[in-house]
């Protein structure tokens, strides 16, 4: 896929600090460490709306590690804990 | 001639308004009961559409797929495939959309066309979605999708009429011919390219304007902020067991006084002897002393429905996620543990939220140590009885704080339960992912509420009359047989079967203060925690006669050392004192080996807190 957004380095959405506002350039499940296999988070992540493409902003942190946050995805409010949104590459 | 029954289902997104619209159709013409096998709640309602059909609609439990990661997920899947045991396949499947937020429905649909079932796309919440400004092209939709779609406002009288009329209009036309299934799990390329699909289409058929609904940004702002959001919630959970304790007060004592007005009356009617017995000390007084509890219980659920219609439940396990996650609990596992504050068995049953297998078995074990509705009545009999209603440090009240102290104590002990569990049982353990929609405030809708709340009481009493009826009955009847021999100068109930059973337990329970009173009421308790105290009540009635059923309070003051009754009260934050709730733990993890375990930590702590409360109280000089 082209990046459209070459200014902006990647980063993972799972290091983004509060009012980050970006576009998901892909998923990359393995780099999450998260308690579920690769396959079941990225099809969670998909059916939850973080697809390429997305627009995303982060609203909300947690007050112990500023984890988890809340994500606006397009149109609908999402939380999700830091270590599996690393898993949503976004610039 | 007569139409076969129309089975309709109703499929969606959580937050999609499926149940509005469901309560919106049926009213309280439902059904509640659950799937075979397994706790999911299955609700199924029943109405007539405009021409005349007997429809049965079933509300399926909300899910963003069909690949079942959850009993709740698979029962929805297993019943649109037409494969639940027991279950009729549905003639029609309802998809149902929050027309604001239509990106994972229209995916889900995409997925549910593969099953071949009739289906219809219901735009639901097309008002609110017209106010923001979002503009469908419904036919359009229609076509793209190749499927019919209808809007409707679910909170409205009129507002499921186009909804009606096309069901009549397709359920006229429902061939038989047969249904090709072609539905298998999608692999994580087609679900990106079912989403693409549905993104598609929503960009040919829908004009979203760049205009977020402003309120629940406004109210997030407050109610996500990291302390701020914090102090919310300490105060909606103050003001809500505020309510459960205070606002509760004057209907419970008009309901005890009615019950007691009725016992009199039996009483004064009927001749002396077993039947007026039976009638007043067993049944009245037993079933009486446990529907005192209504009030409560329905007070509790309608704070829940509330928050939970409005969309806070989320936000508030967004909130306690992290803090949670220390004593190794989910963030989900807030509201099952809030619920069990109402009652463990709700509570064990809203589990089911919680997809890992390992916390959702970690809350079920510690929901039975919140101080549940049930532990009220004993614990305010025994505090009223014995601890004096002064006022420490000028303003607290020490019955007040005695209470506060018996909730702390239960949830601190069920924090370290967990901790424990995590520590050593689950050790292996990574964090399961938490990943929850936040969906848009709504205005919570007064007679959805109603309906739920009603169903909730209704639940309630079934129990109250059956379960908790027949426990008394035999608890009366242990109590008042054998009779006493002719010429007995002690009280009758030393001479029946309840005494030789609670003399029998009573070594056992001797180095916890308890006396064999005790020990016959524990066994009813079983059935019920409250029922104790109707049994302490039924127990002393037969033996002191009327006046000291009346003055129970009075009685335990006078029978039972100050160290016995603060050893009953560190026995009640413990025990494992409910059938009921044990039952549901066998059901929900399927396996008798927890139940067991739960049985059994339980019984332990709360024998090892009563030994330690009975001998210090005693060696301070309440013995």
């Amino acid at each position: 896929m082209t990046d459209t957004n070459d200014t902006r380095s990647r980063i993972p959405l799972g290091l983004a600090q509060r009012g980050y506002i970006g576009v998901i350039q892909h998923l990359s499940a393995g780099d999450a460490g998260s308690a579920l296999s690769d396959i079941e988070l990225e099809s969670r992540l998909i059916e939850l709306g973080f697809v390429e493409g997305a627009r995303v902003e982060v609203l909300h942190e947690g007050l112990v590690g500023r984890d988890p946050i809340a994500v606006r995805v397009d149109n609908i409010t999402i939380a999700i804990r830091r270590r599996e949104a690393m898993a949503i590459i976004v610039a | 001639m007569e139409a076969p029954l129309l089975h309709l289902a109703l499929v969606g997104t959580p937050n999609s308004g499926k149940t509005s619209l469901f309560n919106a159709l049926t009213g309280s013409r439902q059904k509640v009961a659950n799937y075979p096998g397994v706790t999911v709640e299955r609700k199924e309602g029943f109405f007539v559409t405009p021409l005349g059909r007997q429809v049965s609609v079933v509300d399926l439990p909300g899910t963003y797929s069909l690949r079942g990661r959850s009993p709740d997920e698979e029962i929805t899947r297993d019943f649109v495939l037409g494969k639940a045991s027991g279950e009729t396949v549905p003639d029609l499947v309802l998809c149902v959309a929050d027309s604001t937020n239509l990106r994972l429905t229209i995916r889900l649909l995409l997925e549910l066309k593969r099953t071949g079932r009739p289906m219809i796309l219901v735009l639901n919440m097309f008002d609110i979605a017209s106010r923001r400004g979002i503009t469908v092209d419904v036919e359009r939709l229609a076509k793209e999708l190749g499927v019919p779609v209808v809007t409707s406002i679910a909170v409205r009288k009129s507002g499921t009429a186009d909804l009606l009329a096309l069901t009549d209009e397709i359920s006229a036309k429902l061939a038989a011919e047969p249904r090709e299934n072609s539905w298998r799990a999608l692999s994580v390329a087609e679900l990106r390219a079912t989403q693409r699909e549905a993104d598609r289409i929503i960009a040919d058929c829908v004009s979203l304007p760049a205009r977020p609904d402003t309120w629940t940004a406004r109210i997030d702002a407050v109610v996500l902020h990291p302390v701020g959001g914090l102090i919310v919630l300490a105060a909606i959970l103050f003001v809500m067991f505020q309510a459960v304790f205070a606002w509760a007060q004057p209907l419970m004592d008009l309901l005890n006084n009615g019950f007691d007005a009725l016992g009199e009356f039996v009483h004064a009617t009927l001749p002396a002897g077993l039947l007026q017995s039976f009638l007043q000390n067993g049944v009245i007084s037993g079933v009486g002393s446990v529907i005192v509890f209504l009030p409560q219980i329905i007070i509790i659920f309608l704070f829940i429905l509330l928050l939970e219609d409005f969309g806070y439940m989320a936000r508030a396990a967004f909130l306690m996620d992290r803090i949670m996650g220390g004593a190794g609990l989910h963030g989900r596992a807030f509201i099952p543990l809030l619920s069990s504050f109402a009652c463990a068995i709700p509570g064990i049953m809203a589990t089911r939220v919680i997809d890992n297998k390992r916390d959702r078995l970690t809350t079920i074990l510690i929901a039975p140590l919140m101080t549940c509705s049930a532990r009220i009545p004993v614990y305010t009999l025994i505090i009223s009885a014995f601890i004096p209603a002064r006022d420490v440090w000028g303003f607290i009240n020490l019955q007040g704080l005695v209470m506060f102290g018996l909730y702390a104590a239960g949830i601190t002990s069920a924090l370290l339960v967990s901790f424990l569990i995590k520590f050593f049982m689950l050790r292996d353990y990574a964090p399961a992912p938490f990943m929850l929609e936040l969906p848009d405030y709504k205005m919570p809708r007064l007679k959805s509420i109603a309906i739920g709340v009603y169903t909730r009481a209704k639940m309630f009493l079934h129990r109250a009359g059956t379960t908790i009826f027949s426990m008394m009955v035999l608890i009366w009847f242990l109590a008042s047989f054998p009779q006493p021999p002719a010429g007995a100068t002690e009280p009758a109930i030393d001479f029946s079967l309840a005494a030789i059973i609670g003399k029998a337990l009573e070594p056992l329970l001797a180095p916890v203060g308890f006396n064999w009173q005790i020990a016959v009421a524990l066994i009813p308790g079983m059935a019920a925690r409250e029922v104790a105290v109707a049994a302490l009540g039924t127990v002393y009635a037969i033996e002191g006669g009327k006046e000291a059923a009346e003055q129970i309070g009075q009685v335990l003051a006078t029978k039972w050392s100050l160290a016995t009754a603060m050893s009953m009260l560190a026995w009640y934050i413990f025990a494992p004192q409910c059938a009921s709730t044990l039952a549901v733990i066998r059901r929900e993890t399927g396996s008798w080996t927890w139940m067991a375990v739960t049985f059994f930590y339980m019984l332990v702590l709360a024998y090892a807190a009563s030994l330690l409360t009975y001998n210090v109280a005693v060696a301070l000089g309440a013995g």
